[in-house]
């Protein structure tokens, strides 16, 4: 599968910033996120923002992914990527807030991402639109946004490949799931298809 | 795509991906202490609730106590330390300071008790987030203190605590600390050893003398009044002020056997600084970034990392800075003394009699674990540039706070 565009940041140090509301995994996505880059030998860094710890209350998490070993131990300010599992925060949190100009964000949304981007008034950075909440109740029958959202983060980034992302979320779920199945292939599949079907502006 | 090698110095082990308490819970599973006394507390947590975990699994040998406040988890570590045992706890905070009159009785008595110690501000207000108010308030309690920056070293360290505590020249308590949710709770590549690995560096505890020793009885924890309470204290100084050496030659016996290097101060692109900063625990690795920076154009800037900070490496402090021309003391807690924080007392006790010495500032950063960047960290070389230029200086700064 052909990736939409290699970043000029690859092999950098890059920055994500996952937001969303408490109870949506914002934190284990960049956990599971930042697991993944382990396995495909990058330097890693996935942390959540300890806030009130509300479900509901709009929450954020990070990820520094690298070649080279990571020393910061900072706050994340100025992103390159911005994920939005929940889309109706845009407009309550500032999302795009510090997002590089030659920055992604990708929101968990059924909108094009045309309409996003007039929505955000981007001043360059691109907008990245898939249905992963209508994705996870088809597949996983709940909507849990964040492993669709980590199959359209591999593809919109290229910062790891998309085998090692399905094989180490495999064998995660594997460990964990272990008599349920049916758990394990709806979650890839959650991942396959917002893999196929995030949409660029 | 780059892999992570033992090239880029590494060392030994097996790549894994895991927050700080998980990283320090894991050791603590290798090093399978014979009693674990404690109490939840946030941000440390985690560490010891997996540890019961391992203990439910029968994955350690531990008799796991579970108390009911940390003075009492302190007392039972006391109690199966004095008995014999290896004996661990971990805590944070309001946790350590409820421990505080039995920190005293672990060190008075000579007890090899090891705890992972997560830093997080003391009340009031209430703050769970991370900042050095909590050990550097129980520096004079007797405790050996070594402060991590990142997960690695707080995995390294507190295998080789163990080694510290116990040796039989030292026997005192060591807690290893990490910055509370910057480190505890960021997850981050660390290379793990291997069980077998971390069970033959430790070694089997064999204290001298125990208390379940029926067979060699002796009194622990007698009154001593004026006859010999003050030769007792003296004898406890002793075994702090030469531990430096034994913690040396244990790092180094580290770094044969895993190959990471540790000392009792790291220093960073100090060779000809000419501009330092002195940090302690997870900013040091923000500050190393912004020398980079610095040195890239062209400014002479240095870091200095304080890894043990009890005993306080006053001789190695002295030397790292005597060729600069400015330093920077950063504390992450305030001394409330009237003169900065702890560790820029310390520092400036350590260089006070030389006649060469560069000109010092104090800054008190990141209470609460309010956050510090490359960009602060930069701001303060350009006041030590300032400083040095016009002789001219604050001595006791407030970096990142509204005023």
């Amino acid at each position: 599968m052909p990736r939409i565009k290699e970043p000029e940041y690859m092999g950098k140090l890059t920055e994500i910033r996952w937001h969303g509301r408490g109870g949506q995994g914002a934190k284990t996505a960049a956990l599971l996120f930042g697991d993944s880059a382990l396995a495909e030998g990058k330097y890693i860094q996935a942390f959540p923002e300890y806030g009130p710890e509300r479900t509901g209350a709009p929450v954020q998490s990070f990820n520094r992914i690298s070649d080279e070993p990571i020393r910061v131990h900072c706050h994340v300010k100025n992103p390159n990527v911005v994920v939005v599992l929940d889309p109706t925060l845009i407009g309550t949190v500032d999302v795009t807030a510090g997002l590089s100009e030659d920055g992604i964000i990708l929101i968990n949304t059924a909108a094009p991402a045309k309409e996003m981007k007039k929505k955000l008034g981007s001043d360059g950075f691109k907008v990245f639109t898939v249905d992963a909440s209508t994705i996870a109740r088809e597949t996983i029958g709940r909507d849990i946004p964040n492993t669709p959202m980590l199959g359209a983060l591999v593809k919109v980034t290229g910062l790891l490949s998309y085998d090692t992302l399905m094989n180490d979320t495999r064998a995660k779920l594997e460990a964990k799931f272990r008599n349920k199945p049916e758990v394990i292939e709806g979650n890839l599949k959650a991942i396959e298809r917002a893999y196929n079907e995030v949409k660029s502006d | 795509m780059a892999k992570i090698k033992e090239e880029l110095g590494l060392g030994a082990g097996t790549n894994k991906a895991l927050t700080g308490n998980e990283a320090v819970a894991y050791a603590m599973r290798q090093i399978n202490p014979d009693v674990v006394a404690a109490y939840p507390i946030t941000p440390a947590t985690e560490i010891v609730q997996i540890y019961s975990q391992y203990v439910a699994d029968g994955l350690v040998n531990t008799e796991f106590v579970a108390v009911e406040s940390e003075h009492s988890a302190m007392s039972a570590t006391i109690g199966a330390s004095a008995a014999g045992a290896r004996a661990m706890t971990a805590t944070s905070s309001q946790g350590l300071a409820l421990m505080w009159e039995m920190l005293y009785i672990a060190a008075g008595l000579r007890l090899p008790i090891v705890m992972p110690e997560v830093n997080r501000a003391l009340s009031a207000p209430i703050n769970i987030h991370g900042d050095h108010s909590d050990t550097m308030g129980a520096r004079d309690s007797g405790w050996i203190q070594i402060y991590s920056e990142n997960s690695q070293e707080a995995y390294d360290n507190l295998i080789q605590a163990v080694r510290i505590a116990e040796h039989p020249e030292v026997m005192l308590p060591t807690m290893v600390t990490m910055d509370g949710f910057i480190i505890s709770h960021a997850m981050e590549v660390v290379r793990v050893l291997d069980d077998a690995d971390v069970t033959n560096f430790i070694g089997t505890y064999k204290p001298e003398r125990y208390l379940l020793d029926v067979d060699h009885p002796f009194t622990m924890g007698g009154l001593d009044f004026t006859d010999y309470y003050f030769e007792h204290r003296r004898s406890l100084a002793e075994p702090m002020f030469h531990a430096k050496n034994y913690i040396l030659e244990i790092a180094e016996e580290f770094e044969k056997k895993f190959g990471r290097k540790y000392g009792l101060l790291e220093d960073y692109r100090m060779d000809d600084a000419e501009y330092a900063v002195i940090v302690i625990g997870s900013t040091a690795g923000t500050a190393k970034t912004a020398v980079d920076d610095l040195r890239a154009k062209g400014i002479k800037a240095g870091v200095v990392k304080i890894r043990v900070f009890r005993p306080f490496p006053f001789e190695e402090i002295k030397d790292a800075i005597s060729g600069c021309k400015a330093v920077a003391v950063m504390d992450r807690s305030d001394g409330l003394a009237g003169v900065g924080g702890p560790v820029f007392a310390e520092v400036r006790s350590a260089i006070c009699d030389e006649t060469k010495k560069p000109l010092t500032m104090n800054y008190i950063y990141g209470l609460g674990g309010r956050d510090i960047d490359t960009e602060m960290i930069k701001s303060v070389y350009r006041d030590l540039q300032e400083a040095a230029a016009t002789g001219r200086r604050t001595l006791v700064n407030y970096l990142g706070v509204r005023e």
